[in-house]
């Protein structure tokens, strides 16, 4: 037997509010399996399970807040038979859970009128629109439970002040800047033959399949930090670990409501078409609040991409415990000198923050030379 | 389809893939991207959700017409 905890998904985190169980006692789960979503002051998350087994019991009710490390559920490995305690354990302990949850005490309900038709919301997102005098009923879509998130956002949109998403943003922020001694390096780099070779791909292919340049960017960080690992990794017990997956962190802005900087997964088994299609299905899931505990938990490195906004170079904050992060500016036309020659030619500034702790600027040049060359030659890029 | 047809259909699909942009923020002679915050991501998915809704494809040779709103409409117009 084992129990399921309410995971850390983040430095700042402290609980979160279970909001849906998407497994029952006795189902079979396996390694991955999203088992319940959870709400945060990032969204709503999936959590899934790291191991195999069945939910012997389920400890904490719906739309009740845990701490971090509180018990969830037990689960019973495929290799323990049934449980000679079972006939006594799993009624009484059923009971158990429905008369007092051993989380947190939900928020009390009986101040709120029992309405003829009641909008379903996490204990957090009632208390906070209370406080806040919104009506929880004008945030409801289509009979869907209103979250913590989109009664700060209409906090947001109203009043200037912070939301539970800045302010976890700001907690992270300092931390690095308190903690990581950054060095910056910078490099242009001539993106003319890349950007060529991926719109003659993209002419052959419909619109719905194009590949966008960030995704042609990942795919080339990848390949780089394949040559130059130290920078894929975490600084954890004054020692660099680095990492054999590479689960580049993207960030992603959600406009009016922040940022978030989710994983591509594993993306060192992608090729550049399984990059694109992990990089859309993870911006639309961010940008609907739909992300999985592992994808907000195990980034290695952090790609931010600012071109869209027409930035020239980003000079990037690290997330801890990651140790680098990598920051690409727009590609615009700027004069190129290639011997003597001088032309214009599609330019783009890369730039590394590295953790001066974990490596030198000598590791982070050779990332962004690697990262030049492999963006020469594109084809290398499938 | 007319012009002003052809305008709706985008402006639904803007709002549609960006759910936090209000109607009004869509000013038809400004950089649709910069203006609205919308990232080559979602602007991709604009297009796609317009070639389906009405027939044209824009190709990325192109992307220089369709920056703003009323440039879009006239490259729907011309090419329909």
């Amino acid at each position: 037997m084992s129990t399921f905890a309410m995971p850390s998904l983040g430095a700042d985190m402290k609980s979160a509010v279970l909001m849906e169980w998407k497994v029952k006692e006795g189902d079979r789960v396996s390694k991955g399996d999203v088992i319940a979503e959870v709400e945060t002051s990032k969204g709503v998350i999936e959590i899934e399970i790291f191991e195999d087994g069945i939910v012997e019991k389920i400890l904490v009710p719906e739309e009740s807040e845990a701490k971090v490390g509180t018990p969830l559920a037990i689960i019973r490995g495929l290799d323990e038979g049934i449980a000679a305690q079972e006939p006594a354990g799993s009624d009484v302990a059923a009971k158990t859970s429905e008369a007092e949850p051993p989380s947190t005490p939900l928020q009390p309900v009986s101040d709120e009128p029992i309405e003829p038709k009641r909008v379903k919301s996490s204990p957090l997102a009632r208390k906070k629109a209370k406080e806040l005098g919104i009506e929880l009923s004008s945030l409801s879509k289509d009979d869907k439970a209103v979250h913590l998130a989109q009664v700060e956002s209409k906090k947001i949109s109203s009043t200037t002040a912070m939301g539970g998403m800045r302010q976890a943003i700001a907690k992270a922020m300092s931390r690095s800047n308190a903690e990581i001694p950054h060095y910056y390096l910078s490099t242009a780099i001539n993106m003319t033959l890349a950007l060529h070779w991926l719109e003659e791909r993209n002419q052959e292919r419909t619109i719905e399949d194009r590949i966008l340049p960030a995704a042609l960017l990942i795919r080339a960080v990848v390949l780089a930090l394949q040559e130059v690992p130290q920078l894929n990794g975490f600084w954890m017990d004054d020692d660099l670990h680095m990492s054999e997956a590479i689960n580049p962190g993207i960030a992603i802005s959600l406009r009016k409501e922040g940022l978030v900087t989710p994983a591509i997964l594993n993306a060192e088994q992608m090729d550049i078409d399984t990059t694109m299609r992990s990089l859309s299905d993870l911006i639309i899931r961010t940008r609907s609040g739909k992300l999985r505990s592992s994808e907000i938990t195990q980034q290695t490195i952090t790609i931010t991409n600012l071109g869209d906004l027409g930035v020239e170079s980003v000079y990037g904050v690290i997330y801890p415990p990651q140790v680098a992060l990598v920051g690409f500016g727009r590609i615009m036309d700027a004069p190129w000198a290639d011997g003597d020659s001088l032309s214009v030619r599609k330019v783009m500034q890369a730039t590394l923050s590295g953790d001066h702790r974990a490596t030198d600027g000598r590791t982070g040049g050779q990332f962004l030379n690697k990262l030049d060359q492999i963006l020469q030659t594109p084809e290398e890029l499938l | 389809m007319t012009a002003e047809e052809i305008k709706q259909i985008i402006i639904t699909q803007i709002l549609e893939i960006a759910p936090e942009i209000n109607e009004g923020d869509v000013d038809p002679d400004a950089h649709i991207q910069r203006s609205l915050e919308i990232d080559s991501f979602d602007f991709l998915r604009i297009l796609t959700a317009l070639s389906k809704e009405i027939g044209i494809a824009v190709p990325e040779a192109d992307y220089g017409q369709v920056d703003t709103l009323n440039h879009m409409v006239d490259y729907f117009v011309k090419h329909s």
